[in-house]
């Protein structure tokens, strides 16, 4: 009778993360969705028909409405007669930063918060979890509006104030799970080990929150494209005439009667990188636990 | 019954007044994978009669649950499912049944107790709630009706205070309170088949006596036929009439349980048998004798106190005294045994030694007083004392390989390039019994056995001088669990050093250890060599334990105990008193007890 070997003679080394993923289809195809929305945003000038701002004296009807997708403008075009097609290639590179950049600064902060928090508890803890919870009590709108109008109204502005005040519901999540983390054993096999507390916090806490984060931050893609939206019809955002997908939405969506596309097209799009990166974040969490491998 | 009961026309003809209430025949359970169907259970035949006890025991892995899942109808749908084979309740088959009517026959005809009771018990509604809900949902009676049948059950399985039980819930109750209430749910009906998974594994050994000896009782009333599902053969020796021992979802053997302990055919029943720490088997080891002088570690009154707040300002008015006053030494190159009871702080006091749980009192390790030391101070510290704790899966970060899991410690601690760290690691991995190839694996590609020893060899890494085995094998099958001790004291042999073994299972501290510590409610009440604890015991609390240890020898049918009523004894006080302290006093040879 001997003690069953699980685990017998050395292992198959496992393809890279990469080559897993792209033998996935849904990942797949996220991963192509991504890479199509990040070339148009980078070749936008390139390889959009016109100009951003244009303004076409047959961009509309005779009674002065837009006009529907198909001929020569494909998407059709907005209220003023630009094409939509440009304007979405080229609100991508807003979005993209927007979503991307912004939400990832949210995670980011949302997670070093929740971490410490979670794990210190205590004075600390309590400080930072009660300051957390009146930043979620403030209205994020007021707060968003109160820092855009301190500072000049920009990209980069924006993309820090959304990070500013989007990232407290991670750092709620990632308090509860790092705290319930914390009291497992395997930490505290660490600690008796001797590892600091750096090590504990970011070799063996950090990783097990990854999933979770993924989650997160794939949900917070559209989230934080539609809050700068809100912003840039606010007048503290983006300023108009520079095409963001969130902008486009705003202007138009009293029109959406009249003219769907206008709402449809753009809406389709955040929706769609949003899915692709979810899809993405998905695969990746899945490949990236090692206790899924190996399982039959 | 004395013949084999291998084939059952014969066993049935042996016993005519028996009649048979359950067959289960050529039973194969089989779980969806990727790959096709991949067999669990195969070839299971099994018939039960009424008043008798069948035990199928075997490790976990066995097949042995799912069986009994079967007969419940409760197999996890879709995945795992009946493939083939007959089981007959009476004149009904089961297999065929649909959802509707089964539902009508488990609790009614067939009742199932669980392992752990908390769990199988609803936290949020009152055991009154509960008990007469669940007669309510096969008998057709009032409100009022089935709360006098749910006394009568609870009364029936000697709960004190039967009515006042009724308004309480889960958690106001013991361990062993709260099985009674579900072996008092499930008989409730009068079920022809009471099917038992592992009832009192998760429970003391003494609330075990108590629960194994209701279970013979209510039998011997009732005529129910008890199906047993347990891998302890000491539960098995107490208790079945029959036995099957599985193995990898098939029979291994069949037969009268007198049969299978004398003379086991297979091979791996006799294995099986062997591996059973027996109360009695140390003493044939022989003790070393460690030089008292220079000890490893010494905790002079020692305690560990919770404080509980309430009232409106949040003040302290209870504490939990979960570690009172202790004082021992551990001796170089002795292991030195904790053993109690759950709650009775004997993994406290572990916790408190490697600096996870504040303490009060002196701790000395390898001379040096623990409280006074800095983080540097803790940090080198480490390097003498380690820890294994019971659940090896929960001990490893499941994210990391094998290899850095066990070369953590040396880094942690600056010890060796990445080179030496390399080949260290692989010498440690083959030193616990593993190759070196394991490396590159993940903890959970590894059996229960196997993660243990990964533990092990991480403790092993920093060559402490005291390595504090806090419930280790607990958790692993006997087999595994007789190899993993194997290890230990081979090891220690190896590399000189001393254990703190922390157990709540008699045989196993009897088997392994030099010296024995007896906790009750936070203080030790008997400390002495293990031949002065388990040749003499003094308290009656040690004798209790030891009593309470089932025995594998169907032979030796122990002599009931009576215990107290089973209330909760708790080590909380309120904020201004505390436990009376007891006072040890010397018997002969360094034999200290309590007096009582």
């Amino acid at each position: 009778m001997s003690e069953a070997m699980v685990a017998e003679g050395p292992r198959k080394e496992p393809a890279g993360v990469l080559t897993r993923i792209l033998r996935r289809k849904l990942a797949l195809f996220g991963l192509v969705v991504i890479a199509v929305v990040t070339a148009g945003a980078v070749f936008a000038p390139w390889i959009a028909p016109y100009r951003p701002d244009e303004q076409f004296f047959d961009g509309l009807t005779l009674e002065g409405a837009p006009l529907p997708p198909g001929g020569r403008f494909l998407l059709g075009t907005d209220l003023l007669g630009r094409d939509l097609l440009t304007r979405i290639l080229h609100g991508a590179r807003t979005s993209l930063i927007i979503g991307v950049l912004a939400n990832g600064m949210a995670l980011v902060i949302g997670t070093l918060v929740g971490l410490t928090a979670g794990y210190f508890r205590g004075v600390i803890g309590a400080v930072l979890m009660r300051f957390t919870d009146l930043m979620m009590a403030f209205p994020a709108l007021l707060l968003a509006i109160c820092l855009a109008a301190i500072f000049q109204p920009s990209l980069w502005i924006v993309a820090m104030v959304i990070a500013l005040v989007n990232w407290v519901q991670t750092a709620r999540v990632m308090y509860t799970e790092t705290t319930s983390l914390s009291e497992r054993d395997f930490i505290a096999a660490e600690r008796t080990l001797g590892a600091g507390t750096g090590r504990i916090l970011f070799r063996h806490i950090l990783p097990h929150l990854v999933p979770t984060l993924i989650v997160w931050g794939t949900l917070g893609i559209s989230t934080t494209v539609l809050l700068e939206a809100t912003l840039s019809f606010l007048g503290v955002g983006v300023q108009p005439p520079v095409p963001t997908w969130g902008n486009i939405i705003f202007e138009n969506q009293t029109y959406f009667q009249a003219a769907p596309w206008l709402v449809f097209f753009p809406g389709a799009a955040i929706l769609l990188l949003a899915l692709a990166f979810n899809l993405v974040g998905d695969a990746l969490r899945e490949e990236l636990d090692p206790t899924q491998r190996g399982r039959a | 019954m004395n013949a084999d009961a291998k084939q059952p026309s014969e066993a049935a003809q042996s016993a005519p007044d028996s009649a048979e209430v359950l067959r289960v025949s050529g039973l194969n359970i089989a779980v969806r994978t990727e790959h096709g169907l991949k067999p669990l259970v195969e070839d299971m035949n099994l018939t039960l009669r009424r008043g008798e006890t069948l035990a199928i025991a075997g490790e976990s892995g066995s097949g042995k649950s799912l069986t009994s899942l079967a007969i419940m109808g409760l197999l996890p749908p879709p995945a795992v499912r009946v493939t083939s084979g007959t089981i007959r309740l009476g004149d009904v088959e089961l297999t065929a049944l649909p959802e509707a009517e089964m539902r009508s026959v488990r609790g009614d005809r067939v009742a199932m107790i669980f392992q752990e009771p908390m769990t199988s018990l609803n936290p949020v509604l009152t055991i009154g709630t509960q008990l007469t809900e669940a007669i309510r949902a096969h008998v057709p009676v009032t409100r009022a009706e089935a709360a006098e049948r749910a006394i009568a059950a609870l009364k029936s399985v000697r709960i004190s205070e039967p009515a006042k039980r009724m308004g309480q819930y889960p958690h106001e109750l013991s361990g062993g309170m709260r099985q009674r209430v579900m072996i008092s749910m499930a008989l409730a009906l009068k079920p022809e088949v009471l099917i038992a998974d592992e009832p009192t594994t998760a429970l003391d050994v003494t609330v075990q006596r108590e629960v194994l000896d209701l279970l013979r009782d209510l039998q011997r009333e009732t005529g129910t036929a008890i199906l047993l599902i347990t891998h302890d053969m000491g539960v098995v020796a107490e208790m079945a009439d029959r036995v099957i021992v599985m193995r990898d979802g098939k029979i291994e053997e069949e037969g009268t349980t007198r049969r299978i302990f004398t003379s086991p055919e297979r091979s791996y029943t006799r294995d099986l048998l062997a591996a059973v720490p027996r109360l009695g088997a140390g003493a044939a080891r022989g003790g070393a004798a460690p030089d008292a002088a220079d000890p490893v570690a010494r905790l002079t009154d020692v305690s560990v106190r919770y404080d509980l707040h309430g009232g409106l300002l949040g003040r302290v008015t209870h504490r939990v005294h979960a570690v009172e006053r202790v004082s021992f030494d551990i001796r170089r190159g002795e292991t030195f045994a904790l053993v109690g009871e759950s709650g009775c702080g004997k993994s406290t006091i572990a916790r408190a030694l490697v600096g996870l749980v504040p303490h009060e009192g002196r701790i000395e390790i390898a001379g040096k007083h623990l409280a006074g030391l800095d983080g540097a101070g803790m940090k080198a510290l480490r390097r003498n004392i380690q820890i294994v704790f019971q659940d090896p899966m929960a001990a490893l970060d499941a994210r990391m390989k094998v290899a850095d899991l066990v070369a953590e410690p040396l880094l942690i601690h600056g010890l060796g390039d990445a080179g030496e760290l390399r080949a260290r690691t692989d010498d440690l991995l083959k030193r616990v019994g593993l190759s070196p190839d394991h490396g590159d694996r993940y903890p959970h590609e590894f059996s229960g056995g196997q993660r243990q020893r990964i533990c092990i060899a991480r403790a092993l890494a920093l060559q402490p001088d005291l390595i504090i085995a806090d419930e280790s094998v607990s958790a692993l099958d006997v087999s595994v669990q007789a190899r993993v001790l194997e290890l230990l004291e081979a090891l220690k042999t190896e590399f000189g050093m001393s254990y703190l073994f922390i157990s709540h299972d008699m045989a196993v501290v009897e088997n392994i250890s030099d010296r024995v510590a007896v906790m009750y409610l936070g203080q030790i009440v008997e400390m002495g060599t293990r031949d002065q604890v388990f040749g003499n015991p003094q308290h009656p609390y040690t004798r209790r334990l030891i009593d309470a240890v089932p025995i594998p020898d169907p032979d030796i049918r122990p002599a009931r105990i009576q215990f107290g009523a089973g209330e909760v004894a708790s080590p909380v006080y309120p904020a201004n008193t505390g436990p009376t302290p007891v006072r040890l006093v010397d018997r002969g040879g360094g034999h200290l007890a309590a007096e009582h």
